[in-house]
């Protein structure tokens, strides 16, 4: 050994570096797991009545949570961020109180949801400015966001108003045959070309990239010059902009705007991207997995719906088990390498 | 040491008088206070008795906040104690006499323990991030009370669990009463025992105090059973108003009202130092902001536009950033308190 | 060389931090072709200097010029973009993201707005096999690799924008020798294609190994700029230090140890036989006797205050055991090992061992009040009895036990901490860098207490960077290296060559 190496400090070996992420194939593992239990509670529901077993029945799932896959695509950016957004459910509902209102004054739609759509990804965007300026913890900025716009509905209407405009309801009643006497409406395929470009934008564009090295380690993607701080604010925007479009989705199906209405959907917004896979801590995760996630949220209310005893208070409950088991899955998965 | 507290609690107690100032303009008899039948009555005594709940969910918070937690599972908790005890009343076989309204309060109190005892045990044992522990809870918790009440607003007739919400007791209503014993006990609590001691070690520094041999743990699982014994009193006192359990409307948003308390009180959202003090002067700025908004006619709806307005303001003013602009603007000569990023310099 | 332009200069430059001026009318020359060390104790402002240059400081006042261009750098990025590249001692990479997208992150090809997967790997490629890294699989995650490794990935990061700077900050710290050739061959490669590189490090034989030329700062302040070859390695330590080698000389004389050998036979308080935790140390042997002091001698990072940390049960030991007086015991927990009369003073003060927002009296009484548990206050009298006792016997300044122990200089924060743990009279103390950062005089102090201690029948395990200070109050000196014990020595005449020479020779 030469002089010069003898000062040289000692290798750390292999394996000590310090890891929070899941590491190889375990990344998908919380994912796959997801996707195993849907597989396998459809299995039971057809096991279970008949009919279950059916195009129409998987195609409804969509159909019916429209809203909450957008929702949830927007909530899987800033979890993977490391961020969270709890404002998602009342800016839905004020999205639908202000297309219902504008659309009761005789609003031409295509207004109106250009200018939901701008007043949603505003509020969004002013609450990632105060997030990154004053660098304040993102759940209580958003939960101030929730209380604004739910507060704002309220000033809007106490009462719930119909949406009896004609596209609107021309929305609510179209179907899109499919072959084999299915349908889907025309807010699954908004809804699906949502998901796809979001798979897009978060694996093929620097966006994206930079989105889940920011959850990966904020202070190195800085540090690598990328440019944190705006994304991180365009997180936050485009959340408040898909929260927006799940408003306008919510209108379609619902057919009125309600100032109580989406009451708690954020907490399905997030059950659904933590079922789906994505670590609450940011940086692994994927928008197909939410997806998952939400079809497995849905699948649980059909089941609901299917049995006839169960009330609809089960339907919390059940989120509320799966959102605890698929953390502690979580945990379970990233206690080893920290 | 006189200097600080008033520097903590200066601004909530101005802002809290302006307020009062505020109504007693707009209504000479604001803050008069009358007998009647042996009772107080006024508006101030009004506000305490409505701010009651979030007075005490809000004790609770306090602790839980300073030791860097957040329990988002109270506006549930406030949902399951008012419906396990509705029901359990609903359905004795005396549903009028005192010994099932006590046995009620009992029920409801294990209600919060259990849950409190959850929560602990999520973020002290299996090491879950305080707001998404809470979070299962604040999701399924509703659900759970939904499923006692089997949905329905179960109303109950019961003189002595009327009394909890409603009762007056030596001129004073009795939730006013009880949102004090709680306040003394959690301040004698705190600072007669090492508690609040090590609550803020925790908060501050917890790598420091696991080494300095501190059971971490055991402070943590405290806070959150207390936390949610708190929710479950004002869960007793909100169904108790109204004789009535309401599943899904009964504390509903009740934790934002009391983080707001809390952060308006002068607590820091990051742990560490606390006040109980601030807190209740919190809650009661809260409060009266509901008055007032009556008070001033305005419509009570834009009462939730007001409490967002003051959340976000309030945060940015406790925020270190806002704070050295605000410092650099007021005494440039003097240096900005702490900067985060030039912390780490290593000298 | 005077007369070509340099690639970075900065003039003057001062940077101040509420209460510290942590530069102070600095300049700094780096050429083409070159690779400068820049040297300093812990404090002198060297990372402060790489900040300001990197962007992530703003300067308050100076000039920084980058080939003859005024810049004005307020983020990483703008830095960069100025061709300046860092590559730091705790590598700053994404490790849930490849190796591949670490490399080309922010600056991946695209086709159409679309990143071009398969240019992104293609330019992997060529990248890592410029650093004969051509091992690494570029679609593996960043994260399973060891640190070396990650460290060159970071290099090749900034291979790939073919910076004109390249800063390294104590790259070594964590590498095996094997790994600081390859690492140096890498940086000799690069400095031949005309990069300037600066290099920093603590360990002075790298220094002089790799560096052409180096600029010494102390306090904040320039000390001046040398050829490597032209600076012997003791006036360089001494323009680092800021004294005379005499001076030097005599401050190793202070105070004498008069030492109680331990008996022969006596049960130690503590023994360990084997101890080992998987990724940190392996195999460790040790024994303390009641009144004796047990140096830990090694480089930083060799392991010590990893045992430390096992012995104090901070971290859990997955093989080996631990004797204490003679008996069996698992120590799980820092609970655990306090319930054992073990005191553990951390070497990170301030993330490991104050509660900065509370009072000195607070920080003081805090070990005592965790054993007795939070329902047994101690009463307020018994705390401003022991409060003044330990300000009156540590020399504690200011004498106030309300004032917040964040507002208090790192000296007097450390005997803060020693009494904290003083008060609950352990039967083994571990003191991990006692001393570091603190200055002189309370560094005298806290030696001197150390030998009292001892004297008074107390074990001591004593952790230190600085030789001398080791051989000053330890009976033995255990030899740590690459995280293992080495050897043990009898401090009877040994001097810090000698033990150099342990820690030089390799592993027996």
């Amino acid at each position: 050994m030469s002089p010069n190496s003898t000062l040289a400090p000692f290798a750390i070996r292999k394996g000590s570096a310090p890891r929070r992420q899941l590491r190889g194939n375990a990344r998908y593992a919380p994912t796959f797991a997801t996707l195993g239990l849907f597989l396998a509670m459809f299995a039971v529901g057809a096991g279970m009545y008949p009919s279950f077993l059916s195009g129409q029945v998987f195609l409804n799932l969509f159909i019916d949570n429209t809203f909450l896959i957008v929702l949830a695509v927007g909530m899987t950016f800033v979890i993977l961020t490391g961020g969270i957004d709890l404002s998602v459910g009342a800016v839905v509902a004020l999205s639908m109180m202000v297309a219902a209102t504008l659309l009761q004054q005789g609003w031409n739609p295509a207004a109106v949801i250009v200018l939901v759509l701008l007043i949603g990804s505003t509020l969004g965007l002013a609450m990632g400015l105060i997030i990154h300026h004053f660098e304040i913890q993102p759940f209580i900025v958003t939960l101030a966001g929730m209380f604004l716009a739910r507060g704002l509905c309220y000033v809007i209407s106490l009462d719930s108003i119909p949406v009896t405009e004609g596209f609107f309801t021309g929305m609510a009643q179209a179907q899109i045959p499919l072959p084999g006497d299915l349908f889907v409406s025309p807010g699954v395929i908004l809804a699906l070309a949502i998901v796809a470009a979001a798979f897009f934008v978060l694996h093929h564009t620097r966006f994206g990239r930079t989105v889940y090295a920011i959850g990966g380690n904020e202070n190195s993607a800085m540090l690598m010059g990328l440019p944190v701080r705006t994304t991180k604010v365009l997180v936050y925007a485009l959340s408040g902009f898909c929260s927006a479009v799940a408003g306008i989705l919510f209108s379609f199906y619902s057919l009125s705007g309600y100032s109580l209405a989406a009451q708690g959907m954020e907490l399905d917004a997030i059950a659904a991207v933590v079922i789906g896979g994505t670590l609450l801590t940011g940086g692994t995760g994927y928008v197909l997995g939410s997806v998952v996630g939400v079809l497995v949220l849905g699948i649980v209310q059909t089941f609901i719906a299917y049995d006839g005893t169960l009330s609809s208070w089960w339907t919390k409950i059940v989120i509320g088990a799966l959102l605890l088991a698929f953390i502690l899955l979580q945990r379970l998965f990233t206690r080893k390498t920290t | 040491m006189t200097s600080l507290l008033k520097h903590r609690l200066a601004w909530p107690v101005i802002a809290l008088a302006a307020l009062l100032l505020l109504n007693q303009l707009f209504r000479p008899d604001f803050l008069a206070l009358r007998m009647q039948d042996g009772h107080l009555y006024g508006s101030l005594i009004d506000i305490m008795r409505n701010g009651a709940p979030t007075i005490l969910i809000a004790l609770g918070m306090t602790l839980v906040i300073a030791t860097r937690g957040i329990d988002l599972s109270v506006g549930a908790v406030v949902a399951i104690a008012g419906a396990a005890s509705c029901a359990y009343i609903a359905a004795s076989p005396e549903p009028g006499s005192p010994a099932t309204a006590l046995t009620a309060v009992l029920i409801a109190v294990v209600a919060g323990l259990a849950v409190g005892a959850w929560n602990g045990f999520l973020v002290a044992t299996i090491g879950v991030q305080p707001i998404i522990a809470t979070l299962v809870l604040m999701t399924a918790g509703r659900g759970i009370a939904q499923l006692i009440t089997g949905g329905q607003i179960i109303s109950v007739t019961n003189d002595g669990y009327k009394a909890i919400g409603a009762g007056y007791l030596f001129t004073l209503p009795v939730s006013i009463l009880i949102t004090a014993a709680v306040f003394v006990l959690a301040a004698g609590l705190t600072r007669r025992t090492a508690l609040g001691t090590l609550i803020e070690a925790v908060g501050i520094n917890p790598v420091a105090s696991r080494l300095a041999g501190l059971r971490s743990r055991n402070i943590v699982w405290i806070v959150y059973v207390f936390s949610a014994v708190c929710a479950a009193f004002a869960g007793l006192m909100i169904s108790s108003n109204v004789t009535a359990a309401d599943a899904n409307n009964a504390g509903l948003y009740i934790e934002m009202d009391a983080i707001l308390a809390v952060v308006i009180g002068g607590t820091s959202l990051a742990g560490g130092r606390y006040t109980l003090t601030g807190t209740v002067v919190g809650a009661f700025i809260i409060q009266t902001l509901t008055t007032t908004v009556y008070t001033l006619g305005i419509p009570p709806e834009v009462t939730l536009v007001f409490k967002a307005l003051v959340v976000i303001t309030v945060c940015l003013l406790q925020a270190p950033k806002a704070r050295k602009l605000f410092a650099r603007v007021k005494a440039p000569a003097r240096p900005a308190a702490t900067e985060p990023a030039k912390e780490e310099v290593a000298l | 060389m005077n007369e070509i332009v340099p690639v970075v200069e900065m003039t003057d430059i001062s940077i101040g931090f509420p209460g510290v001026k942590a530069l102070d009318g600095v300049g700094f020359r780096l050429y083409q072709g070159e690779v400068h060390a820049l040297m300093g104790e812990n404090g002198a402002g060297k990372s402060t200097l790489i900040k300001a240059l990197t962007g992530v400081y703003t300067i308050d006042s100076g000039t920084i010029t980058v080939l003859g261009e005024n810049k004005r750098f307020s983020a990483p990025a703008e830095s960069q973009a100025a061709g300046i590249s860092t590559v730091y001692q705790e590598v700053n990479l994404c490790p849930n993201l490849t190796v591949e997208e670490n490399i080309l992150l922010g600056r991946e090809p695209r086709r159409r707005g679309s990143i071009d997967w398969k240019g992104v790997r293609s330019r992997a490629r060529e990248v890592l096999a410029e650093l004969h890294l051509e091992h690494v699989d570029p679609g593996s995650l960043l994260s399973s690799h060891s640190i070396a490794v990650q460290q060159l990935i970071a290099i090749a990061r900034s291979v790939e924008v073919s910076a004109k700077v390249l800063i390294l900050d104590e790259p070594t710290s964590s590498l095996d020798a094997g790994e600081v050739a390859q690492l140096f061959g890498v940086i000799r490669q690069l400095r031949d294609s005309g990069v300037a590189i600066l290099f920093v490090s603590h360990f002075l034989e790298q220094v002089y190994e790799i560096s052409d030329r180096m600029t010494v700062l102390r306090n904040g302040k320039l000390v001046g700029e040398y050829l490597t070859r032209d600076l012997s390695r003791m006036s360089l330590i001494s323009k680092m230090i800021g004294k005379e080698l005499e001076a030097l000389a005599e401050l190793d004389e202070a105070p004498a140890r008069t030492r109680t050998r331990s008996e022969e036979g006596s049960t130690p308080f503590l023994e360990t036989e084997g101890i080992g935790r998987k990724g940190s140390v392996a195999n460790v042997d040790l024994s303390i006797h009641p009144g004796e002091v047990l140096g830990l001698a090694g480089l930083l990072g060799a392991g010590r205050t990893e045992i430390a940390r096992l012995l104090f049960g901070a971290d859990k030991a997955d093989a080996g055991l631990i004797r204490i007086k003679g008996n069996e015991r698992k120590i799980r927990s820092p609970r655990a090992a306090i319930d054992r009369r073990i005191a553990f003073c951390s070497e990170d003060r301030k993330k490991e061992g104050l509660i900065g927002d509370l009072s000195v009296r607070d920080n003081l009484v805090l070990a005592m009040q965790a054993s007795k548990g939070w329902a047994r206050r101690i009463p307020r009298r018994t705390q401003d009895e022991l409060v003044a006792e330990y300000i009156e016997a540590l020399d504690i300044r200011p004498a106030n036990p309300d004032a917040l122990i964040k507002n208090l200089s790192g000296g007097n924060q450390q005997k803060v901490l020693l009494a904290r743990w003083l008060v609950t009279h352990p039967e083994l103390l571990i003191l991990d860098e006692p001393t570091r950062g603190i200055d002189i005089g309370a560094k005298t102090q806290i030696q001197k207490l150390v030998n009292r201690l001892a004297a008074e029948g107390m074990s001591v395990l004593f952790i230190s960077s600085e030789l001398e200070e080791v051989l000053r109050v330890s009976d033995r000196i255990a030899v740590i290296k690459d995280r293992e014990k080495v050897a043990e020595i009898n401090n009877d005449g040994v001097c810090a060559e000698d033990v150099m020479a342990v820690i030089a020779g390799g592993t027996q």
